[in-house]
């Protein structure tokens, strides 16, 4: 790929609280419109890097740029440009599916125009017309996640990061959210994923694992499961991770 | 007495709209069984640990925990059951050794009593038993909620959601613990999202919408999958599965790990038709093969 096609680009980049080193000197690059899977056990330093990543958390040392923008002088400009979701938190339960979108298109500076015209195309493609006006909080955990991913990427960002975004969901919704995942990736967002599921690290482009804070291996699934020796995923995380120090 | 739980038609709906969230559930777990209840979220399956545990009421139905009714008799299965609920539930501001010590005088034992329970366990959070429970990790209080749920030396041990959101490592050393809790005789139900964990239960109940889909063995549910299933690989997933949804022959189809799973309707069986079909398509590096069925599997075609 070039070399104008990054759009993450880290160089040892590394977070300390204190004498702990959350974030290890990790260095790795993303290219436009690719699934990359952030992988590690608990603890390992995936939450502190995915911060640092969204402009949330001043690095300590090291160097990145998020869609061409630096984590520690541009981090207004790299929220702008990105989109976020967790299980977590990501829309207001109690505001309708409307209001919601409503509410994150105009927080992204969207025209009224383009909002209007985006959620007449959103709720078409998720089919939840006729749930428009209900309160979020009252949908299926399945639903509500595949809502607020599309919320997520109603600016057109170029980076989407999803932290564990298919966790506790069925295993027919878990597919249809990667469907959606496949198709952000073909329009050209890149989308940054965490997951416990390892058959979802299936799914990326590139997988990524980390161990005490260090980004231990970086491939495509195949390589990884070839240089292990592995027959799934599953096999690669657990030789890896069983080594981890830190942690739970 | 050989039933450690039976339930029976149990019913439980909430709010003034009465949204069903346990619709006419039956079931029983043997003496020493470890029963796993397997479902997304929203499947019901907290509103039935809770209803076991006497911490609700059921609309309808009955149920007995060790012979007691869940109703009746609580303060009996309050007495005698260990709960963890899917939410961390004890004290933040007490430390791991005195939240140990709060359950274990509630239940009028000591530690010193049931330690042998908890040993292997215990062992792993002792460093940091002067810690306050709030500043733990998630894997430590995992550790430390299994231990105060056992430090009374229940008979019937319910654990919610024990390992969501915990990594792939952690979950196998949390399942290796239970399979060594259920030697001490301890009956165990345990609740999980995570397909893969089913098939290390003694038995499983498949639950979505508040009603249980099948109940079998992890090895009845998976032999029990009616049609032939197909691994299918190419050097595309996405195109892969697109292809696939436009085949006439697809009855189902989706992405599996680096496979995708398939089944065929009954006049399209020839596995070569499909292969020239994916071909045509522009699929390169095309394999198809037997698929080994799994819980997943099953659990998807019941949704179907």
């Amino acid at each position: 790929m070039m070399q104008d096609d990054k759009v993450i680009v880290c160089e040892k980049l590394t977070k300390r609280f204190g004498d702990f080193v959350a974030t290890n000197e990790i260095t790795f690059d993303v290219h436009k419109g690719e699934i990359f899977g952030f992988l590690g056990a608990n603890g390992a330093g995936k939450t502190t890097a995915m911060r640092m990543l969204c402009g949330l958390s001043a690095p300590s040392s090291g160097k990145a740029t998020i869609a061409g923008y630096d984590v520690y002088t541009q981090t207004e400009q790299i929220k702008r440009n990105i989109g976020y979701m967790s299980q977590k938190f990501s829309l207001y339960e109690n505001l309708t599916v409307l209001e919601n979108i409503e509410f994150f298109g105009g927080i992204y500076g969207l025209s009224d125009e383009r909002i209007k015209s985006k959620t007449e195309e959103l709720l078409q493609r998720l089919g939840l017309k006729s749930e428009a006006n209900k309160l979020v909080g009252s949908l299926p955990l399945g639903w509500k996640q595949k809502l607020s991913f599309s919320v997520a990427v109603l600016h057109e960002p170029k980076i989407v990061f999803l932290d564990e975004p298919t966790g506790g969901v069925d295993p027919v919704t878990r597919r249809q959210f990667w469907d959606m995942i496949y198709e952000a990736a073909h329009d050209g967002i890149t989308v940054f994923v965490t997951t416990h599921y390892m058959d979802e690290a299936e799914y990326c482009n590139r997988i990524s694992i980390m161990v005490d804070g260090k980004m231990e291996v970086l491939d495509t699934p195949a390589n990884l499961k070839n240089s292990f020796h592995a027959r799934s995923m599953d096999e690669v995380f657990y030789q890896l991770a069983r080594g981890a120090k830190r942690g739970d | 007495m050989m039933e450690a739980v039976v339930v029976k038609n149990l019913v439980k709906t909430y709010g003034k709209e009465k949204t069903v969230a346990v619709d006419d559930v039956s079931f029983s777990v043997d003496k020493g069984e470890l029963f796993g209840l397997i479902g997304p979220d929203g499947a019901g399956k907290t509103s039935i640990f809770r209803m076991l545990t006497t911490l609700l009421l059921p609309d309808s139905g009955s149920a007995t925990v060790d012979g007691h009714d869940i109703v009746k008799d609580f303060r009996q299965i309050r007495s005698s059951v260990g709960y963890m609920p899917g939410k961390f539930s004890l004290y933040q501001d007490l430390t791991i050794e005195e939240n140990l010590h709060f359950f274990a005088t509630v239940f009028g034992t000591t530690i010193e009593e049931n330690y042998h329970l908890i040993k292997d366990i215990y062992v792993q959070i002792e460093p940091f038993k002067n810690r306050r429970a709030g500043k733990l990790s998630g894997g430590m209080k995992q550790k430390l909620a299994l231990c105060c749920a056992l430090i009374h030396k229940p008979t019937t041990l319910f654990l919610d959601e024990p390992t969501t959101g915990v990594d792939p490592v952690s979950r196998k050393e949390f399942w290796e613990m239970l399979r060594r809790l259920k030697e001490e005789n301890i009956t165990i139900l345990v609740s999980t999202p995570y397909m893969d964990e089913a098939s290390l239960c003694d038995r499983i109940a498949l639950v979505q919408g508040g009603k249980i889909l099948s109940i079998d063995t992890p090895h009845g549910i998976v032999n029990s999958y009616p049609d032939a299933l197909l691994a299918i690989k190419a050097n595309e997933m996405y195109r892969l599965l697109k292809a696939l949804k436009g085949y006439p022959g697809i009855l189902n189809s989706y992405a599996f790990g680096e496979y995708a799973h398939a089944t065929l309707r009954d006049a399209h069986t020839d596995t070569h038709a499909l292969q020239v079909y994916l071909h045509e398509h522009g699929l390169t590096g095309v394999e198809v093969k037997e698929a080994e069925v799994t819980i997943e599997d099953s659990f998807i075609k019941l949704l179907h």
